[in-house]
Order: C-alpha cells, then sequence, then structure tokens
C-alpha cells in the first residue's frame, strides 16, 4: 500500500515537472516562462521528495526530506522574484500581446508625485 | 515489486526530458534572464533526480546532497540576478 501511494506521488510529481519544462520552452517572452516553470517545477519536486521519504520510509529520511522541501519552496519563489526584478531592470521589455505593465504603472507615479 | 521498476525507469526518462527541454532553452535563449531562468529550473530538476536515486538505492544521506545543491544553485541565481540589474554583490 505504501508503496503504491509512494509511485502515485512521484509520478504526479513527474507529471508537473514536465508540465513546467514545456511553459519554459513553448511560451513567448521572460515573464511567461518565469511564471509558468518556478511553480509547476517547485511543486512537482516537492510531490517527488515526498514519494521518495514513503518509499524509503525512515525517520532520517523524513526529517530531511522536510527541510528540504521547505528549502525549495522558500527559495524557488525568491529566486523567481529576484530574476524578473533584474530582468525589468536590465531594460528587458515585455511581450508585445501584454495587457497591463503594473509596475511601469507605479514607476511612472512615483516620478510624478 | 514487479510494477515497481518500470514505474521509476519511466519517471528517470521524465526528468530526463526536463533536462533535455531546459538544455534546449539554455542554447537557444534570446536573453540573458531566459538562460538564467532555465538554469535555475535545472538546478530544481536535479534535486528531484537526486530524490528518486534515493528512492532506488534507500540511502537517506543523498538527501543531503539535494539540498547543498538547491543550496548553491539559489546563490547563484542571486548573485547572477545581482549582476544582470547592474549592481555590486555587496548593495
Amino acid at each position: 500500500m505504501t508503496e503504491i501511494l509512494g509511485i502515485a506521488f512521484i509520478a504526479i510529481g513527474v507529471l508537473f515537472d514536465i508540465s513546467g519544462c514545456i511553459g519554459l520552452v513553448r511560451l513567448p517572452d521572460v515573464y511567461n516562462r518565469i511564471q509558468a516553470s518556478s511553480k509547476c517545477v517547485a511543486a512537482g519536486t516537492s510531490l517527488i521528495i515526498i514519494g521518495s521519504v514513503i518509499l524509503v520510509g525512515t525517520a532520517a529520511a523524513a526529517v530531511k526530506g522536510g527541510i528540504c522541501i521547505a528549502f525549495i519552496l522558500i527559495t524557488s519563489s525568491t529566486a523567481a522574484h529576484a530574476l524578473a526584478h533584474a530582468a525589468y531592470r536590465s531594460g528587458l521589455k515585455p511581450w508585445t500581446g501584454t495587457i497591463v505593465d503594473k509596475y511601469q504603472e507605479d514607476t511612472d507615479k512615483e516620478a510624478v508625485s | 515489486m514487479t510494477f515497481f521498476e518500470p514505474v521509476i525507469m519511466a519517471a528517470f526518462m521524465g526528468l530526463l526530458v526536463c533536462c533535455v527541454l531546459c538544455l534546449y532553452r539554455i542554447a537557444r535563449g534570446p536573453s540573458a534572464p531566459d538562460r538564467m531562468v532555465a538554469i535555475d529550473i535545472l538546478g530544481t530538476v536535479v534535486v528531484g533526480f537526486i530524490a528518486i536515486l534515493m528512492a532506488t538505492s534507500g540511502k537517506a544521506y543523498l538527501l543531503d546532497v539535494a539540498l547543498v545543491w538547491a543550496m548553491v544553485s539559489f546563490i547563484g541565481t542571486l548573485a547572477l540576478a545581482k549582476h544582470l540589474a547592474g549592481k555590486g554583490l555587496n548593495d
């Protein structure tokens, strides 16, 4: 029973990873790619670690797996935020089909006031 | 135990497909931030690889390797982002 549960977690995690990497290849500009890939791959890798810990089933693996999942969930979003900020600051324009650009509006408002 | 091995092999193959897609984006990326995003994602995919390796071998110390890999990948990404924004590493 535990084997089936662990293998199901690993399979779902790998599907999440593949969908995130397909988004990394297919989407049009760097902000869309950050948005698609960072969340999907962080969630998929967390599910893979949960499945592996269930398959191994020792206390040491559970503790280390918990630390690893917490670290990945914190650092993946932080790194994605820093990358998007740096890409905007370096002058990379969003895709031409972009509807709204709140960051540009905020900087304009600060420049006026 | 009969269906255990093929599913694990399929998971390895799926993660290899992820690595190939990330390498494609690193090679073709039109700008520097595209390549940096792909490098960050590749680091996270490798952590999943090490976790599946731990499940097949049953050695819990491999998760230490995964944790250190995630830390090094995170610090490298932050340093590259600082460099791209045109700042030094100390501000």
